[in-house]
C-alpha cells in the first residue's frame, strides 16, 4: 500500500510538471495570459523568499539568522556584488549569526 | 562557451549544490517517518519535488495514511504546472527532449532560467540547476536515509539562507518598475500569511493568485484596445 502510494505520488507529480510544458503556444500569446505569465515568475520568486527566509518546516514564522542573511544579501545587491558572492556571503553571514 | 554562459553554468551549479545537500534531511526525515529506504530514495527519483516529498513524510510521520500523504503530494505538486507554463515557450522543448525536460521542473531550476533573455541561456540555466540538483538530490537522499538522523543539519553551515539569497538577487533585476515592485511585495505578504495557516508548498501557490489578480487588473485599460 505504501509503495502504491509512493509510485502514485510520482507519477501524478510528473503528469503535473509535463502539463504545464505542454500547454500549447497559441494560449499564450493570449494579452491576459501573456500579462500574468510576466508577472507570475516575480510573484512566484518573492513568495518563495518570503518562505524561504521566514517559515519553518513546523508552519510558523520565526525572525531568525535567515532574516540577517536576507538582509546581508540585500546590501550586497545594492552594492552590485556578484550573483555568488551574495549567495555564499548571506549563506555565511547565517552560519555566523548561529555561532554567535 | 561565452562567459555570459559559463557564469550561468557556475551560478546553477552553486545553486544545485546548496539545493541537492538538502536531499539528505530528506532522507533522514524519510526513514524517521516510517518510510523504508528503497521507499525515501524512490520519492526522490519519481516525485523529485522537495515540498511534495517532506509533505508526504510528514503526513505520514503525523499518523495519515499513504494515500493522504500522496494526495497532499499532488496538491503541492500542482505549483510546478505553474511553473511548466512559464518556462514552455522560454524553452520550447518538443516531443522526448519535453517528456525527459518535465521532471526537472522545480522551484530552483525554474527560478534559474526564468531570468534568461534567450533560450539557449534559459535551457543552460534549466538543464545545469535541474540535473546538478537532480544528481545530488538522490545521491543525498539515500545517505541521509542510510545515516537517519546521526548527520549534521546543512542549517549549521547556512545553506538555508543561501537559497534565499540566490532568488532575492534573481528577483533584483526586475524590481526596476512599479508594477513588479507592487506584485513582489504583495506575493510576499500573502505568502507570509499564508504559512500558519497551510501546507508547505501552499503559501507560494496562494501567492501565485496575486499575478492572475494583478495581471487582469492591470490589464483592463489596455485590453479593450486590443
Amino acid at each position: 500500500m505504501t509503495w502504491a502510494a509512493v509510485v502514485g505520488a510520482g507519477v501524478g507529480c510528473y503528469l503535473l510538471k509535463l502539463a504545464g510544458l505542454s500547454v500549447p503556444d497559441r494560449v499564450l500569446t493570449r494579452p491576459l495570459v501573456a500579462r500574468v505569465a510576466d508577472l507570475l515568475p516575480v510573484a512566484l520568486l518573492a513568495a518563495l523568499i518570503a518562505v524561504q527566509v521566514f517559515a519553518t518546516d513546523g508552519g510558523s514564522l520565526v525572525l531568525d539568522a535567515r532574516a540577517v542573511a536576507l538582509a546581508a544579501a540585500v546590501g550586497l545587491l545594492m552594492l552590485r556584488a556578484p550573483f555568488l558572492v551574495v549567495v555564499f556571503g548571506a549563506a555565511g553571514v547565517a552560519a555566523l549569526v548561529r555561532l554567535l | 562557451m561565452e562567459s555570459q554562459q559559463r557564469t550561468i553554468v557556475r551560478d546553477s551549479l552553486a545553486v544545485g549544490l546548496a539545493t541537492g545537500t538538502y536531499g539528505l534531511s530528506f532522507g533522514a526525515v524519510g526513514v524517521s517517518s516510517g518510510l523504508d529506504v528503497a521507499q525515501t530514495c524512490a520519492l526522490s527519483l519519481l516525485v523529485f519535488t522537495g515540498a511534495s516529498q517532506f509533505a508526504f513524510a510528514g503526513v505520514l510521520a503525523a499518523g495519515g495514511s499513504p494515500f493522504a500523504g500522496a494526495l497532499t503530494a499532488l496538491l503541492l505538486g500542482s505549483r510546478n504546472t505553474l511553473y511548466g507554463l512559464r518556462l514552455a515557450p522560454l524553452l520550447g522543448y518538443r516531443g522526448g527532449a519535453r517528456l525527459g525536460a518535465a521532471h526537472l521542473v522545480i522551484d530552483e531550476s525554474t527560478a534559474m532560467s526564468l531570468t534568461r533573455d534567450s533560450r539557449a541561456d534559459a535551457r543552460i540555466g534549466f538543464l545545469t540547476t535541474g540535473g546538478s540538483i537532480f544528481v545530488l538530490w538522490n545521491l543525498a537522499t539515500f545517505l541521509g536515509a542510510l545515516a537517519g538522523s546521526t548527520l549534521g543539519d546543512p542549517r549549521s553551515y547556512g545553506l538555508d539562507a543561501a537559497v534565499g539569497a540566490a532568488f532575492l538577487a534573481l528577483l533584483w533585476p526586475r524590481l526596476d518598475q512599479p508594477l513588479p515592485r507592487v506584485v513582489a511585495l504583495l506575493a510576499a505578504a500573502v505568502a507570509i500569511g499564508a504559512v500558519p495557516f497551510t501546507a508547505a508548498g501552499v503559501p507560494v501557490l496562494v501567492a501565485g493568485g496575486v499575478a492572475v489578480l494583478v495581471g487582469a487588473l492591470a490589464g483592463r485599460p489596455t485590453g479593450s484596445r486590443t
